[in-house]
């Protein structure tokens, strides 16, 4: 196993009764990446957070978390090196904010449990709020405390498990700026989550599961491998030839029309191809509006890939 | 190994969540005094002129009642302990941390078990300091000389031990803190049949016989500790299902994962 993996994972299934809820997945996180887990409900993802949270044993394949091997006897080990942030909080109601935490800086057998506390609060921005109940706390207030709570045992990787699902815009813009501080601090991240564009903004490196893993790497290789790329090109008013302006064409391999100014054109290449490009169309008299590479948005790979398994089963 | 400071924690966190639970607070409060004053008001009742079957009676049933204390004040309280967690969404962060099983369970059974016996032996402590202060001499001397009565000063920890393990073992169970506690106090009666027996002097209580009831109780008491220590399983607890460890029920087809070429320095 690589020195620099903060998380390697073999050939990893899990079966309920006769649901197979994880199937053959394999991938490896490097140290200090955020790693975007993504995948239709029940495709597996909070299954896995759990075998590598040493919560559920996985049904065959093998796993290690933070270098050390899953399901040995060192899973305590694991568990004090990691957190995991839950989908739903997870505070007690009847406790404060200050007592919530304290319990579980206890439960690390952490030196200066108040000291702890105190810094994962501020780094929430909750010192103002330790003093009240759980239970009086907003939905937001609460993901934020949970977050503290994270923060306690300083971990090697943190798990989150759909850290924003439920807030509003405001609140999930807040926990997905904490979660950006962790990433300057070095903490590995290990991002659960079925929002696109949150993963497309803090993952370095996105998977995409759906009981197997369909496809792993950064938003762009997924982009380049899955989409042709292509330019756009909007004009003032429709080309009268527009096959002889752009045939022929260098790193052009073909066009189509897209609406009734708009063309598109396949390119190998988006930087070479857009100079001869603009050129043509100039020659040929037109006024362009507008001409650039088409983004594919991780969305659009993603549905593609789910999209496309679904049609397979 | 037993990590004391985990424990601790669990055993703080645990009496101050009783301390601020309604539910808790009022069962805590309400069934003592409950057992305590019929009991109080049967014996005040008597005089000295009562017969000594009448007196007997009373006696029996005077001193039985508060044995009930040791029962449902802890079985409500276990009850709540797991369920709770599960209603709040705590249970899988807390097993999330690096405490163990019996470090969870200890500390929850030990945050029962302190304030179960403060209240169960305030209860019979009230109970018969209130017989010797305001009953008819010979009915004090009755009570203070009923053979069943240093028998169940020694059975109110193992009642109670008894009830926090039934109690702990239904509450990993189910999901409802109202059916946790129903079940609960269902559970903690079968000791009680026998006590009852006792009590009542429908089996004499001897000291041979308490005595070894009670090693029984302890014994049953350990065993139930270790049963409820299995059923305590982080998988079970989490996902509903017994762990298992075989081969997957199909494997992947091939052609169905795309994998891109690995990104340099991550493997």
């Amino acid at each position: 196993m690589s020195t620099q993996a903060a998380i390697e994972v073999s050939h990893l299934a899990k079966v309920f009764g006769t649901r197979t809820a994880v199937r053959d997945v394999s991938f490896t996180v490097a140290r200090g990446e955020v790693f975007g887990f993504l995948g239709p409900n029940g495709a597996g993802k909070t299954t896995t957070v759990r075998i590598l949270g040493t919560l559920i044993a996985p049904t065959s394949g093998s796993a290690s978390v933070a270098g050390i091997p899953v399901g040995s006897a060192a899973d305590e080990e694991i568990r004090q090196r990691i957190s995991i942030t839950t989908e739903a909080p997870g505070l007690y109601n009847r406790l404060t904010v200050a007592e919530n935490l304290e319990f579980f800086a206890r439960l690390y057998g952490l030196p200066a449990q108040n000291a702890r506390v105190y810094d994962a609060l501020s780094a929430v921005g909750l010192t103002n709020r330790a003093d009240d109940l759980c239970g009086s706390l907003s939905k937001g207030l609460k993901q934020r405390a949970s977050l503290a709570r994270s923060l306690l045992n300083e971990p090697e990787v943190m798990f989150l498990d759909e850290p924003t699902s439920g807030l509003d815009p405001a609140a999930a813009h807040e926990v997905l700026g904490l979660v950006s501080g962790l990433r300057e601090r070095g903490v590995t991240i290990f991002l659960t989550t079925h929002r696109l564009d949150e993963a497309e903004r803090l993952c370095d490196r996105v998977a995409i599961m759906n009981t197997s893993l369909r496809t792993i790497g950064t938003p762009d290789q997924l982009r380049r491998t899955l989409f042709t790329r292509s330019i756009a090109v909007a004009t003032a008013a429709p080309l009268e030839h527009p096959g002889k302006v752009f045939d022929g064409l260098a790193a052009v391999e073909g066009w189509q029309p897209d609406g009734p100014t708009g063309y598109l054109l396949t390119v190998t290449d988006p930087a070479a191809a857009a100079p001869g490009v603009t050129r043509a169309l100039v020659a040929a008299g037109a006024d362009v509006l507008s001409i650039g590479e088409t983004r594919h948005s991780l969305e659009d790979v993603y549905l593609e890939l789910i999209e496309d398994r679904e049609g397979r089963s | 190994m037993i990590n004391a400071t985990r424990t601790g924690a669990v055993i703080r966190k645990e009496l101050a969540e009783f301390r601020r639970n309604r539910l808790i607070v009022v069962t805590a409060t309400l069934l003592p005094i409950v057992f305590l004053i019929s009991p109080t008001a049967s014996i005040l009742a008597i005089h000295a002129s009562t017969s000594s079957a009448l007196l007997s009676k009373r006696v029996d049933y005077s001193l039985f009642l508060p044995l009930l204390v040791p029962l449902f004040v802890p079985a409500t309280m276990s009850a709540y302990s797991v369920v709770g967690e599960k209603e709040q969404g705590t249970l899988e962060p807390l097993l999330t941390t690096p405490i163990t099983r019996v470090e969870l369970l200890l500390g929850k059974a030990v945050a029962i078990f302190l304030p179960a016996i403060a209240v169960s032996y305030l209860t019979f402590g009230v109970f018969l300091a209130i017989v010797a202060l305001f009953a008819d001499a010979p009915v004090a001397t009755a009570m203070w000389h009923a053979p069943q009565l240093p028998a169940e000063v020694l059975f109110i920890p193992l009642l109670a031990a008894w009830a926090i393990w039934i109690g702990l073992a239904i509450s990993t169970k189910v999901t409802e803190t109202r059916v946790a506690q129903q079940l609960s106090v269902l559970g903690s009666l079968p000791p009680l049949a026998l006590i009852s027996l006792m009590s009542f002097q429908v089996i004499t209580p001897t000291f041979g016989l308490a005595a070894a009831f009670a090693g029984a109780l302890l014994v049953i008491d350990c065993a139930a500790c270790f049963g409820v220590a299995r059923l305590f399983d982080r998988e079970r607890l989490v996902t509903g299902t017994r762990p298992r460890r075989s081969a997957p029920a199909a494997v992947a087809a091939p052609g169905t994962v795309r994998r891109l070429p690995p990104v340099s320095g991550t493997s």
